[in-house]
C-alpha cells in the first residue's frame, strides 16, 4: 500500500472557484504580521473547474455608475426574490460588500465592459435597475478566474495542491483540524493539518441530468461539512435555469448561454406551436426579458405536460426578429462560434428548456462565514441562507467573492489565535481507513451509478415535486447506496476514476437524500420548489429547514428565519 | 444498422506497457469525442482514465488530448461515424490512459 503523504497549513481551502481563491488570496494577505500560510486545495486543475469559470453571464452589484443605486435596494431585490426565507445578515453582507469587492475585481484587470468609461450595468429579471456588470462577450466567469488565478500566483503564502480530493473532514474534540485527501495523480492517501478549513466546493448541480456547471460539483461540500457535524439548511431549493440549452447540439459553449443574449436583445420565448406562452402563466414578456427564474421555469414545464413542447421537449427561443447586424454588435465572435455548430439566429429558433444551474441551500454560516463547528468556514455556493427560495440573477458571482474574502479574513483571524495544531493523526484514522482499502473489484459500473442518480434527481426531484415522486426517489437513491457500500471500488493506483467515481457517489447519495427528504417535508409551494400535490405558498411555512446528520440519521426541524426588514410577500 | 464511431483508445499505466482497445460507440451528429469517451465510461468500462471538468463549454481546457495525431480538446472535436485514434498527449508525463500531468509544476501537490 502507498505511504500517507502528511503537510500542514493554517488554512486549508477546498475548492479553487471564485471563493475558494478569493478566500486564500485574503488568508494570506490578512494573517497577523506575515500572512497565513495557505494551501489551496482542488480536486482538479487551480481554477479551471467549478461554476466561477462557466458563468457567461452577470454579477449584481449595486454600484450605481450610470443609474444612481444602493445596496439597500439590491438588499430588497434579493429577500423578495428569497420568498421570505433569506438569513438577512448573509443577503446584506453580499449586497453592502458587493461593490467593494468588483471594485477590488476591476483594480486586479478583469476587463468590465464599460460605456463612458464606466462599469456598465445589465438589467436582470428580478432586479428593479440595471445593475448587472459582466465581461464581454459572454466571457465573465472565465475573467473572473483568471484574474483570481494571477493574483493567488503573485500572492505569497499560497501553495497550491490541484488533483486533490478531499474525502473527509477530520476532527479532534468538536473542531474540524484538517482533512484527509486522495491524491490523484499518484493514488496517495492524504492528510493535512490546518488550524482552520474553507470549504469552498461549490453546488450539487451534477445530481441532475442536464445541468449547467462542471462535473465537479457533486455536493462535496455539504456532505464532508454534514458529516462532520454541522447542519445545512434550506436542501430543498434547487435553482433550474429556465432556458438552457436544448438542441441543436453545440460544443464549445455553455448550456446557459442564452441568459446575455436575452439581456441585450429580448428574445421571444414560443412554444412548440410557435406561440407566445408566458402570459397565460401571468407574466407578460413583450420582447423583454423580466420573467424570473422559477415563474419560467413553471410556464415552460406546463407547457411541455400540455404538449406543446418544441421537438426535443422544451420551448423554442427566438431572436429572428433581431437584425443581423444586432445580433453580431451584440455578441462578435460567439455569432462565428454558432455558425460553426450550423446555427443562424436570423434563420432559426433554438431549443431550450430547464437545467439544474444553482443550489439556494447549503452549510448554516454566519456573517464571518463561521460554521457551528470551530475551525470549519464555508464560501461561496456552499453557504445557504443569503438566498432564501430562490435566488436572483447575477448573486452568485458576487456572493463567491463577498464571501470568499470574507471566508479567507476570518479563517486568518482565527488562525493568529492559535500557537499549535490541533490535528491528531488518530483522529484521521477511520477517513483514511476507508481512503486506503482496495475494494472487491468486481463491482457495479460506477460511472453507470452516477448517471442513474442522476435520472433519479432529473425525474423526481426536479423543480415540480410530488410526495410519491419523492418516496420513489429516496428508495432508489437508498438502492443506490446499498450498492455502493462501504468499501471503496477501484484498484488504488493512479487516476483511479472507480474509486473517484465512489467517494462522489458517497458524497451524492448523502445529498441527494437530503435534498429530497427536505423536499417531501415541505408541504407547500415557495420559490424553486414547487410541490404538485401542495401548490400555493404557507405563512407557516416560512420557515428554514435544519438538516443535522446524526448517527447515520438526517434529521431535519425547522427553525425561523433570521429576521428581516421585508416582510415575506 | 445505425452508425457508430470506432474509437481507438491508447490504455495503460506506463508508456511501455500500454496498448489500443477499440470500442464502438453509438454515433449521433453534433457529439464531440469527450461525449464518446464519457460514453464508454458508463457503458462499457468505468476504468478509463479521462480529465475534464467542464462539459462540451470548452472552459476548463482540462481535456486536453491527441486524436488522429493532433493535439486538441475532446470538447471540441467533433465525434465522427469512423475510426478515431486517440492517445494521450506525447509531450506530457502519462498518469494514466488519456490523462496527463498538465498543471504548471507550481501548482501541483508536493509534501514540502
Amino acid at each position: 500500500m502507498t505511504e500517507v503523504m502528511h503537510v500542514e497549513t493554517d488554512v486549508l481551502v477546498i475548492g479553487s472557484g471564485g471563493a475558494g481563491m478569493y478566500a486564500a488570496i485574503e488568508a494570506a494577505r490578512s494573517g497577523a504580521q506575515s500572512g497565513a500560510q495557505v494551501l489551496l486545495a482542488d480536486r482538479s486543475l487551480i481554477g479551471r473547474g467549478g461554476a466561477t469559470v462557466m458563468a457567461q453571464m452577470t454579477v449584481a452589484t449595486a454600484l450605481g455608475s450610470h443609474v444612481p443605486d444602493h445596496w439597500t435596494y439590491h438588499l430588497h431585490d434579493t429577500l423578495q426574490a428569497g420568498r421570505g426565507l433569506c438569513d438577512e445578515g448573509l443577503s446584506r453582507l453580499l449586497c453592502q460588500e458587493g461593490p467593494d469587492c468588483i471594485r477590488q475585481m476591476d483594480e486586479w484587470g478583469v476587463g468590465w465592459a464599460r460605456k463612458d468609461g464606466r462599469i456598465a450595468a445589465a438589467m436582470a429579471p428580478g432586479h428593479d435597475r440595471p445593475r448587472c456588470v459582466y465581461v464581454d462577450f459572454l466571457n465573465t466567469g472565465p475573467a473572473v478566474s483568471k484574474t483570481l488565478r494571477a493574483v493567488v500566483n503573485k500572492t505569497s503564502g499560497i501553495r497550491k495542491a490541484c488533483d486533490l480530493l478531499i474525502t473527509d473532514l477530520v476532527s479532534h474534540d468538536g473542531e474540524v483540524v484538517g482533512a484527509a485527501a486522495l491524491h490523484l495523480t499518484s493514488g496517495a492517501p492524504v492528510t493535512i493539518a490546518a488550524k482552520a478549513t474553507v470549504v469552498a466546493t461549490g453546488g450539487l448541480t451534477r445530481l441532475y441530468r442536464r445541468n449547467s456547471a462542471s462535473a465537479n460539483m457533486g455536493g462535496d461540500g455539504y456532505a464532508l461539512a454534514l458529516r462532520a457535524g454541522a447542519p445545512l439548511i434550506d436542501m430543498e431549493f434547487v435553482q433550474f435555469f429556465p432556458i438552457g440549452h436544448l438542441a441543436p447540439r453545440l460544443i464549445g459553449m455553455d448550456p446557459i448561454m442564452w441568459d446575455p443574449f436575452r439581456y441585450k436583445l429580448g428574445g421571444r420565448l414560443l412554444n412548440g406551436l410557435g406561440e407566445e406562452f408566458t402570459s397565460h402563466y401571468g407574466s407578460r414578456e413583450d420582447g423583454a426579458y423580466v420573467l424570473t427564474r422559477d415563474l419560467a421555469t413553471y410556464a415552460i414545464v406546463k407547457e411541455i405536460e400540455a404538449g406543446r413542447g418544441s421537438p426535443h421537449g422544451g420551448a423554442y427561443l427566438s431572436f429572428e426578429h433581431c437584425p443581423e447586424a444586432e445580433l453580431r454588435a451584440a455578441f462578435g465572435p460567439v455569432i462565428d462560434r454558432l455558425a460553426n455548430n450550423a446555427i443562424d439566429l436570423t434563420r432559426m429558433p433554438v431549443e431550450v428548456a430547464p437545467i439544474a444551474h444553482y443550489h439556494m441551500g447549503g452549510v448554516a454560516a454566519d456573517a464571518r462565514m463561521e460554521t457551528e463547528i470551530p475551525g470549519l468556514l464555508v464560501a461561496g455556493e456552499a453557504v445557504g441562507g443569503a438566498n432564501g427560495a430562490n435566488r436572483l440573477s447575477g448573486n452568485a458571482v458576487t456572493e463567491a467573492l463577498v464571501f470568499g474574502r470574507r471566508a479567507g479574513r476570518s479563517a486568518a483571524a482565527r488562525v493568529a489565535g492559535m500557537t499549535s495544531q490541533p490535528f491528531r493523526q488518530q483522529a484521521a484514522k477511520a477517513a483514511l481507513d476507508v481512503a486506503t482499502h482496495d475494494g472487491a473489484s468486481n463491482r457495479p459500473n460506477s460511472a453507470e451509478m452516477i448517471r442513474r442518480l442522476q435520472s433519479v434527481m432529473a425525474e423526481d426531484v426536479g423543480p415540480f415535486r410530488t410526495r410519491e415522486g419523492l418516496e420513489r426517489a429516496t428508495t432508489r437513491i437508498d438502492d443506490l447506496a446499498g450498492e455502493l457500500g462501504e468499501r471503496p471500488f477501484g484498484d488504488g493506483q493512479r487516476f483511479d476514476m472507480r474509486r473517484i467515481d465512489w467517494f462522489d457517489l458517497r458524497n451524492m447519495l448523502l445529498v441527494a437524500r437530503v435534498v429530497a427528504q427536505a423536499a417531501l417535508r415541505r408541504t407547500e409551494s415557495r420559490g424553486a420548489h414547487q410541490r404538485e400535490d401542495f401548490p400555493g405558498m404557507l405563512p407557516e411555512w416560512r420557515v428554514n429547514q435544519v438538516v443535522r446528520w446524526h448517527d447515520g440519521h438526517i434529521d431535519l426541524v425547522s427553525a425561523a428565519p433570521a429576521p428581516g426588514l421585508v416582510a415575506a410577500q | 444498422m445505425t452508425a457508430t464511431a470506432q474509437l481507438r483508445v491508447w490504455r495503460g499505466l506506463a508508456l511501455r506497457a500500454g496498448k489500443f482497445e477499440t470500442y464502438e460507440v453509438p454515433f449521433e451528429p453534433g457529439q464531440s469525442v469527450l461525449d464518446g469517451l464519457r460514453w464508454i465510461r458508463a457503458n462499457r468500462d468505468p476504468t478509463l482514465a479521462i480529465r475534464f471538468s467542464c462539459i462540451n463549454a470548452n472552459a476548463c481546457k482540462e481535456c486536453m488530448m491527441e486524436i488522429d495525431g493532433d493535439t486538441v480538446y475532446a470538447c471540441m472535436e467533433r465525434l465522427e461515424p469512423r475510426e478515431m485514434t486517440v492517445q494521450p498527449l506525447s509531450n506530457k508525463a502519462l498518469v494514466r490512459d488519456l490523462v496527463t500531468e498538465i498543471a504548471p509544476p507550481a501548482e501541483r501537490f508536493r509534501k514540502a
